[in-house]
């Protein structure tokens, strides 16, 4: 394999590594912090995806449908926890699977009601339809870097958010001693309630910029759920670093397993995570 | 209601079938410092949950400034003013000794900034060398420094202190006993909850005794000490 075509490799395995720790990165800060199994993170991932296909095709801008998306994957997430999920912090993990799974199906099912069972494609933006061209006949997609950089900035701001601010004080605190964080006079609901809609908006924000680089389909919500459950567990349970290195492991071993072992691609993210549990039972990064 | 700062009447709790409050009433009035005393388990710890909102009580009413607060959430009625040191700690292992400061900083109630981090941190000069270690990595005494200065930073006119000086070495035990006399003098309510009878009479304007859930005696310092058969016969000492 020449230079030019490693190198596209490598960028396609940390343009799918970032997004994937898009979805994860909110999957392990609402487990890590409200201790809620959500089966139903996948489905804001293929909420925002088809968000960005209706509303791209309302509105004629992708920019638009990225940032009304954004706007009502808020409003969808403040409201779940407001109306299910915070009444389920305190029960068994059962019953948290229970609903986040009918979740699954009623999501799926109005998905189906509204916008039918057809696979679709949102355009590339015209701006960024480009490619930059490497050899005679390899070229690089202008939009997967967009991708990249995108994720890159909100993994920074995501970052900042939690490191350096009083909320991000509270998101970490919340998730060592709830009951702590209230006796000092702090709202721990009202952080409870911003985590979840952050973890909801970054999911279906990796949706919404991931729509025009794949298509949009029934079942794309499931099928990434499963592999962001990997993510987290190789992670550590909780920790949003923990699923950075995770999510790029993840990516880098996809996409080179495809490449170099194609026949048993498909089980090499699954004996990564057997091989770090066995080297680490607690994930990459554990929690202080 | 009285000019209490924090009252408690006829308080009933329960954990699951156990009936752990049976009828408590208890007050601590502006800038007093009380003592509550008992032996484990006679519902000391139940009692300040129950005014602190973190367990609910099943009868009976808790009342901070005059207003009636069973049933607001916690955060609600630690805004009112009230401060809370819990048994074990509870600092934040994962944030900084300067994140555990600051994330709680708020002026008090009537917006007095007394309590700045400044000041706390002259008040616990060791905290001052170790702002940038994460709580985790901190001693006991030094984890319990920073509880008690956390608490001081929402600029409290009530502070509860549960087993402030419990699993200390002596002379970090006395180095906090020094601080709680700080805090004393400076006007603040402190309820303390401490095994060290000694040394919570010695500045306490009144001691209470729960025995099973009811309070058995209450009184002043010297009233406990020329009484030492009430200490045998509550407490086993």
């Amino acid at each position: 394999m020449d230079f030019y075509s490693l190198l596209i490799q490598l960028l396609n395995a940390v343009q799918y590594g970032l997004l994937l720790f898009l979805v994860a990165s909110g999957l392990t800060l609402i487990f890590g912090i409200m201790g809620i199994i959500n089966l139903a993170h996948g489905s804001f991932y293929m909420i925002g995806a088809y968000l960005a296909f209706s509303l791209a095709s309302l509105t004629g801008s992708l920019l638009w449908a990225v940032l009304l998306g954004t706007v009502l994957a808020v409003a969808l997430g403040l409201f779940l926890e407001w109306a299910l999920f915070s009444r389920f912090y305190r029960r068994e993990h059962l019953e948290q699977v229970l609903l986040t799974y009918g979740l699954i199906l009623v999501f799926e099912e109005l998905r189906s009601l509204i916008l039918g069972n057809d696979v679709h494609g949102v355009a590339v933006p015209a701006a960024l339809s480009a490619s930059i061209p490497l050899t005679d006949t390899l070229s690089y997609p202008v939009y997967r870097l967009f991708m990249s950089g995108v994720c890159l900035v909100l993994a920074g701001g995501l970052y900042l958010l939690i490191q350096r601010t009083r909320v991000g004080m509270m998101i970490r605190a919340g998730s060592s001693n709830r009951e702590m964080v209230q006796s000092l006079g702090l709202n721990i609901n009202l952080v409870y309630r911003l985590v979840f809609a952050l973890g909801v908006a970054l999911a279906a924000l990796a949706g919404m910029i991931a729509a025009p680089a794949s298509s949009v389909y029934p079942g794309m919500g499931t099928q990434v759920l499963i592999i962001c459950f990997v993510v987290v567990v190789i992670g550590g349970i909780g920790s949003v670093w923990g699923a950075l290195l995770a999510a790029l492991l993840i990516g880098l071993v996809d996409t080179f397993g495809k490449v170099f072992l194609p026949s048993i691609s498909g089980l090499l993210v699954y004996l990564l995570m057997a091989v770090i549990l066995l080297w680490r039972p607690e994930g990459l990064v554990k929690r202080t | 209601m009285t000019g209490a700062l924090l009252e408690a009447r006829e308080l009933q709790t329960y954990y699951g079938a156990s009936h752990v409050l049976r009828g408590v009433d208890f007050r601590v009035a502006r800038g007093e410092t009380v003592g509550l005393m008992g032996r484990n388990g006679m519902g000391k710890t139940t009692l300040l949950k129950s005014m602190l909102g973190l367990v609910k009580p099943r009868y009976g009413g808790v009342w901070v400034r005059g207003e009636l607060v069973t049933g607001v959430e916690p955060w609600r009625i630690a805004r009112r003013g009230i401060a809370y040191v819990p048994e074990g700690r509870g600092i934040f292992p994962n944030l900084s000794v300067r994140e555990n400061l600051t994330m709680a900083a708020r002026p008090g109630v009537e917006g007095r900034c007394d309590w700045t981090c400044q000041r706390v941190l002259e008040t616990f000069p060791r905290l001052a060398q170790r702002l940038r270690h994460g709580g985790w990595q901190l001693s006991g005494g030094e984890q319990q420094m920073l509880t008690i200065g956390r608490a001081l930073m929402t600029n409290p006119d009530l502070l509860i202190l549960d087993e402030a000086t419990e699993g200390l070495a002596p002379h970090v035990a006395r180095e906090i006993w020094r601080i709680i006399r700080e805090i004393r003098a400076h006007g603040i309510a402190t309820l303390i909850v401490d095994k060290n009878h000694a040394a919570v009479t010695a500045i306490s304007d009144r001691n209470v005794i729960l025995v099973k859930g009811q309070v058995v005696f209450e009184g002043d310092g010297p009233t406990l000490r020329a009484r030492p058969e009430i200490l045998l016969q509550h407490l086993g000492v």
